[in-house]
């Protein structure tokens, strides 16, 4: 039992570390290919524009939610006037940079790592080594960097659209003053509280992106079975990997972040 | 004037407890066609891997004329073409020269088209792999491994999977070419006796070393006794039943 522990505590470590060396040697690859703005917007589309609407939506309906619940513990308290503060915040700080990594995850994330997979089974990775040209360079930095300048955005729009469907429950619908639901937000929202939130989208953008990438480009050694199973092994792996590593490096990051 | 040698001396390669590639040696004359034979699973793809760069051998060498360090250039023929789906045909050709050379678009397509011509690709340059037939993808595939002019091009089975009339097709499509554009071939194949039509050696791959290499008249006038069974497996198998 105690071997077991060990040996898989020793392999997680070990995949730890290729993770870490594989997404250094990604980033480092961006220049050494040709034609790589041309691939950084083909990939900020994939990643970026393709998952505009799945934020907007999943954004709208957590702020409308939100606005539900936190109007319904805050007039427990006679504090609904509070409402634009702690909906603002939340969303802001939390479940803005969170929900829109999942999201992206989901959509991007695993469509990322079933196609480097399948290239890497239809031996295309083997035929881009043949050719002299770095697969990393090739297939995983572009989307990589795209990763970092897509996250954020969607994160920003997670927000604002977040912030007006607690605006829509809370303002509209339940009768917070309109004023004093914006006026929260302005007083208490600073620029720190924004950056941070940031921090952390640009933190889960790499760290999704390279677990997928990582799995679906390892495919053939990470997975159990070979072929299109194997394929599927490894994207859902990523999937629930990167869910989990969002919401460990959540925490990590917060404790960082609150106590600066 | 003494043509160059591809020199492979020592090469060894073991997965594990499994000893695929013994310290093998093996001449190869540039500018002529070489075909591994063996069983399936002997390590002949293996031998090719190590000789593109994609597996590294665990030890030994592989030198033009024995001067360390000096490798022609290869390009590799993957058994299911390993074409970009995602890329036209025309895009697939181009691939290595637009990614690796400085080129202007002018250049490049001027290459490009020009092996479209002589591979008769041209209806099918704007199509995607999946739309085209296999005979086209094997052709493909060889455009994109001709573009930068390699001296060796190694095949890994080119016929695996096809019917005797296409296998026939792609051996003369291998001969036609390299008569026309002049590189060496190293194939691995276990089409015997067909392939013995169109390769200038042979060598034999058994239990990671090389039984026999010579060519494929020499092969044909003194088999080893041991490759006969694998040269008339109907034979063999005939004579272990009686």
């Amino acid at each position: 039992m105690i071997g077991r522990i060990g040996r898989k505590g020793i392999s997680f470590v070990s995949e730890l570390g290729e993770l870490t060396l594989f997404s250094a040697l990604s980033l480092g690859s961006l220049l050494q290919g040709r034609h790589m703005l041309e691939k950084l917007v083909r990939a900020i589309y994939e990643i970026g524009v393709r998952c505009i609407p799945i934020t907007l939506i999943v954004g709208l309906f957590t702020g409308l939610v939100l606005g539900l619940q936190l109007y319904y513990v805050l007039t427990k308290f006679s504090s609904e006037s509070l409402l634009g503060q702690a909906v603002a915040l939340s969303i802001i700080m939390e479940i803005g940079p969170v929900f829109t990594a999942i999201m992206i995850v989901g959509q991007a994330g695993s469509a990322l790592s079933a196609e480097i997979g399948i290239q890497r089974n239809a031996e295309q990775v083997d035929a881009l080594k043949t050719m002299q040209i770095n697969p990393l360079g090739f297939l995983v930095s572009p989307r990589l960097y795209a990763a970092l300048i897509c996250f954020p955005i969607l994160t920003a729009f997670f927000d604002i659209v977040g912030i007006f469907g607690g605006h829509l429950t809370g303002v509209s619908m339940l009768g917070v003053d309109g004023g004093a639901y914006w006026n929260r937000i302005y007083e208490s929202v600073s620029l720190r509280n924004v950056r941070d939130g940031f921090i952390k989208s640009l933190a889960f953008g790499l760290i999704t992106t390279a677990i997928c990438a990582f799995q679906g480009y390892f495919t053939h050694t990470k997975a159990s079975v070979p072929g299109a199973r194997g394929v599927s092994q490894t994207t859902t792996r990523a999937v629930v990997l990167s869910s989990i590593a969002i919401l460990a490096s959540d925490y990590l990051l917060t404790s960082f972040l609150l106590e600066k | 004037m003494k043509s160059s040698n591809l020199k492979i001396r020592g090469l060894s390669k073991r997965f594990d407890d499994l000893v695929v590639l013994d310290a093998i040696d093996l001449d190869i004359p540039l500018d002529s066609h070489t075909t591994v034979i063996g069983k399936s699973g002997i390590g002949k793809s293996v031998l090719l891997k190590c000789l593109s760069g994609l597996l590294t051998a665990d030890s030994g060498e592989v030198s033009l004329d024995g001067a360390p360090g000096k490798f022609p250039q290869c390009a590799y023929m993957f058994q299911q073409n390993a074409l970009f789906d995602s890329q036209t045909v025309w895009e697939n050709i181009a691939l290595p020269l637009s990614e690796k050379e400085r080129i202007s678009n002018k250049d490049l397509a001027q290459r490009v088209n020009s092996l479209v011509e002589q591979l008769d690709l041209e209806n099918a340059f704007d199509k995607y792999p999946a739309e085209i037939s296999g005979g086209m993808k094997k052709r493909v595939a060889l455009a994109r491994a001709l573009i930068t002019n390699p001296e060796i091009i190694l095949f890994d089975e080119p016929t695996t999977g096809l019917d005797p009339e296409r296998k026939f097709a792609v051996f003369d499509m291998i001969r036609s070419y390299r008569e026309r554009f002049g590189f060496t071939v190293i194939m691995v194949s276990h089409d015997v006796p067909e392939v013995f039509g169109i390769t200038d050696q042979v060598a034999w791959l058994d239990g990671g070393k090389f039984k026999f290499w010579g060519t494929p008249e020499e092969l044909n006038q003194s088999p080893p006794s041991e490759l006969e069974g694998f040269l008339n497996p109907k034979l063999s198998s005939q004579s272990s039943v009686a």
